[in-house]
């Protein structure tokens, strides 16, 4: 049985197919979130990976923000439950699991069944999230993927003071007018993130096994400053930013089995 | 593509909620005639003691019920920015900046009301009410009556602080006496002691009928029905109104009938002031998944139940912004647990620090002591640009998935 799970966020479209909530067969990834063409093409994409048609597919489940724009899904679910799902998916010891996405940021708690318990989503800003960082590499005239790499090599890590982006921004220009190294401001800007993200976690309580989920858990930099302010190894799987697709595939797998059953 | 209206029949006169709702607008009404007849005309905070001007013939108005009726019919935004481009930060409460811009522009169709000979200022809800309220005496011109109520570490009022709150509420009885030429009568205030009573008495046994499962009335019906119980608790007719309230409550639990127009599938608690300029779309929101918003400390808070006049100011020292945190917990806990809640959503209310900060580590409390999930949304009470639909249809939609599972 083939299940499909979407995840249309506010940057990327993420698309997963299941083989009998078992086995992925076919994933794509495109940027773009709601109200542009990407979300349709990641699908597409997936579809064309597997080797599959619409019409072979048992059921599907959209995720994310435009969750609810998808036409077509037999199922929507919010991005907290679909990322609990798929992170236990491939990490079944997991506790918690701190997801940081383009706009979000948010800390799930999952009870020993690894089902959700609680959660908590970033308030006020998006600061902290993937946005703070595309603008700062952008500041920085470097991309985002080589920002755990850099901030390996850093000497000292730059304090960044503001929480705001757009300060921080202005604050990152600032010191490299100043002739501060790219690892060093680097550095920075990850144990800022890092540092936003951990008070999150510890508010919520964080309890191992614990693991990133969404587009910053690539970046070591991130990662690495965040093992350290929680004082916990960080588990990250190659599928982190498809983990709220895999939880949506294997939701609508879950509920066609109720239904067969 | 046409849609046709839904067909309403006409408002049944004899309802509790045609009764409410005639009460809360002839509020405003009365107050008006009143102005134009030359009489003075009050300001007042909610939870100064009401007891006070209606005992002295005395009309008031509220400038916080007019600004979340301002902020409920789309007119939050304008006036903040009015009050913000004289200079006032848009930190500070949303009530407090649509007040002050009313009181320089006069004109608010979405909610006029009289503008004021005396300010009635206490700051048992909070400390921004302080500076509000003296801005406002300063601006206008007109004399200010302060009631400070400490705050509250213990959880009975000690005999210093009631000895304290009542020198003061004699003393506005006079200075409102000497300002307005009307005089205090103890007769009339044990009438208004007697219909305060049974309104509280009446409108918390009418909240409290949502202990029946499934609840005989939604939820944000309390919010409307609060007015009365901010602006009247003090008159008659409130009290019978309520009355009729809670006769409704209680038969439609027999009958098995319920305002809330949605099967009941999950039970919540609220906790903060209303998202007022979104309340249809945070109301939307929960029904539209089966979530009752079964009680709320926002709307008992306004219940005084007391039995002379020294009672009546422990009353005003008790209420929930006033009190210790481990209290207000308490007060919460019994609620949800009364109610049978399944889930706590916390408005986290830009306008109001005070609540918001103290709701962080009070809602942890509650969730662990109920086993109950909860969750937060940004918003703000009167302020539209604080609040992001996206962003509260997630948490919503989570806290949903975490009670199902939770069944």
């Amino acid at each position: 049985m083939y299940t499909i799970g979407i995840d249309i966020g506010s940057t990327t479209s993420k698309c997963v197919i299941l083989r009998d909530g078992r086995e992925i067969v076919g994933q794509a990834l495109y940027v773009g979130g709601i109200g542009t063409q990407s979300p349709g093409r990641s699908v597409a994409d997936t579809l064309a990976q597997a080797g599959l048609r619409e019409e072979d597919l048992a059921a599907s489940a959209a995720t994310g923000y435009g969750r609810n724009r998808w036409e077509g899904a037999d199922f929507q679910l919010s991005e907290l439950s679909c990322h609990a799902l798929g992170a236990h998916w491939v990490f079944p010891g997991v506790r918690t699991i701190i997801d940081i996405g383009g706009q979000d940021a948010k800390v799930i708690s999952l009870n020993e069944a690894g089902r959700m318990q609680n959660f908590l989503m970033n308030d006020k800003c998006a600061a902290g999230t993937g946005r703070f960082l595309d603008v700062m590499a952008t500041v920085l005239q470097t991309p985002v993927s080589r920002f755990g790499d850099l901030a390996a090599q850093a000497k000292t890590h730059a304090p960044i003071s503001s929480t705001c982006t757009v300060f921080a921004e202005s604050e990152v220009i600032s010191q490299l007018a100043n002739g501060v190294e790219l690892p060093d401001l680097v550095a920075g800007i990850c144990d800022s993130v890092a540092a936003r993200v951990a008070a999150q976690a510890k508010r919520l309580g964080v309890t191992p096994r614990v693991c990133m989920s969404g587009g910053v858990a690539y970046n070591s930099g991130v990662r690495t400053a965040l093992e350290k302010e929680l004082g916990a190894e960080i588990a990250v799987s190659p599928l982190a930013q498809y983990l709220g697709a895999v939880g949506a595939a294997l939701y609508a797998w879950e509920q066609k089995q109720k239904t067969v059953s | 593509m046409s849609e046709e209206k839904k067909h309403r029949p006409p408002p049944d006169p004899n309802s509790a909620k045609y009764k409410l709702n005639q009460i809360a607008a002839k509020a405003y009404s009365d107050a008006m005639e009143a102005k134009a007849r030359g009489e003075m005309v009050g300001w007042c905070s909610s939870n100064f003691p009401v007891e006070i001007p209606e005992t002295l013939g005395l009309y008031v108005v509220y400038p916080e019920n007019q600004a979340a009726g301002i902020a409920a019919r789309g007119g939050g935004e304008r006036l903040c920015s009015i009050s913000e481009a004289d200079g006032y930060s848009n930190d500070i409460c949303a009530y407090a900046r649509i007040s002050l811009a009313y009181a320089k522009i006069k004109d608010a169709p979405e909610q006029n009301m009289p503008q004021p000979d005396f300010l009635l200022c206490c700051n048992n809800i909070c400390n921004c009410m302080i500076k509000w309220y003296e801005n406002l005496a300063v601006e206008l011109n007109i004399p200010l009556i302060m009631i400070d109520i400490p705050f509250n570490p213990d959880y009975e009022v000690s005999e210093a602080e009631t000895a304290y709150v009542k020198a003061q509420f004699l003393d506005a009885i006079r200075q409102l006496e000497e300002i307005t030429g009307k005089k205090w009568s103890e007769e009339r205030y044990k009438e208004v002691m007697e219909y305060s009573g049974r309104t509280s008495r009446a409108w918390l046994a009418a909240t409290a009928t949502a202990r029946y499962e499934p609840s005989p009335f939604n939820g944000f019906d309390l919010l409307n029905h609060m007015a009365v119980m901010v602006t009247a608790r003090g008159k008659k007719e409130a009290a019978e109104a309520m009355e009729t309230l809670l006769k409704e409550y209680e038969e439609n639990h027999v009958k098995g009938e319920s305002t809330f127009r949605a099967e009941e599938k999950y039970r919540i608690m609220f906790e903060g002031i209303a998202c007022w300029p979104w309340l249809r779309v945070t109301s939307n929101g929960l029904k539209s998944r089966g979530i009752n918003m079964v009680t709320t400390i926002y709307a008992d808070a306004f219940g005084f139940i007391y039995k002379d006049f020294d009672d009546m100011c422990r009353a005003y020292c008790k209420v929930p912004n006033a009190i210790n945190l481990e209290y207000a917990r308490d007060k919460r806990v019994k609620l949800a647990k009364d109610n049978h809640v399944e889930g706590l959503l916390v408005h986290t209310n830009r306008s109001c620090k005070l609540w918001s900060g103290f709701m962080y580590e009070m809602s942890r409390q509650i969730g662990e002591e109920c086993g109950i999930p909860v969750t937060s949304f940004d918003g703000d009470q009167a302020d539209p640009r604080n609040f992001s639909e996206a962003q509260y249809d997630t948490r919503v939609q989570a806290l949903t998935e975490i009670m199902e599972a939770n069944k």
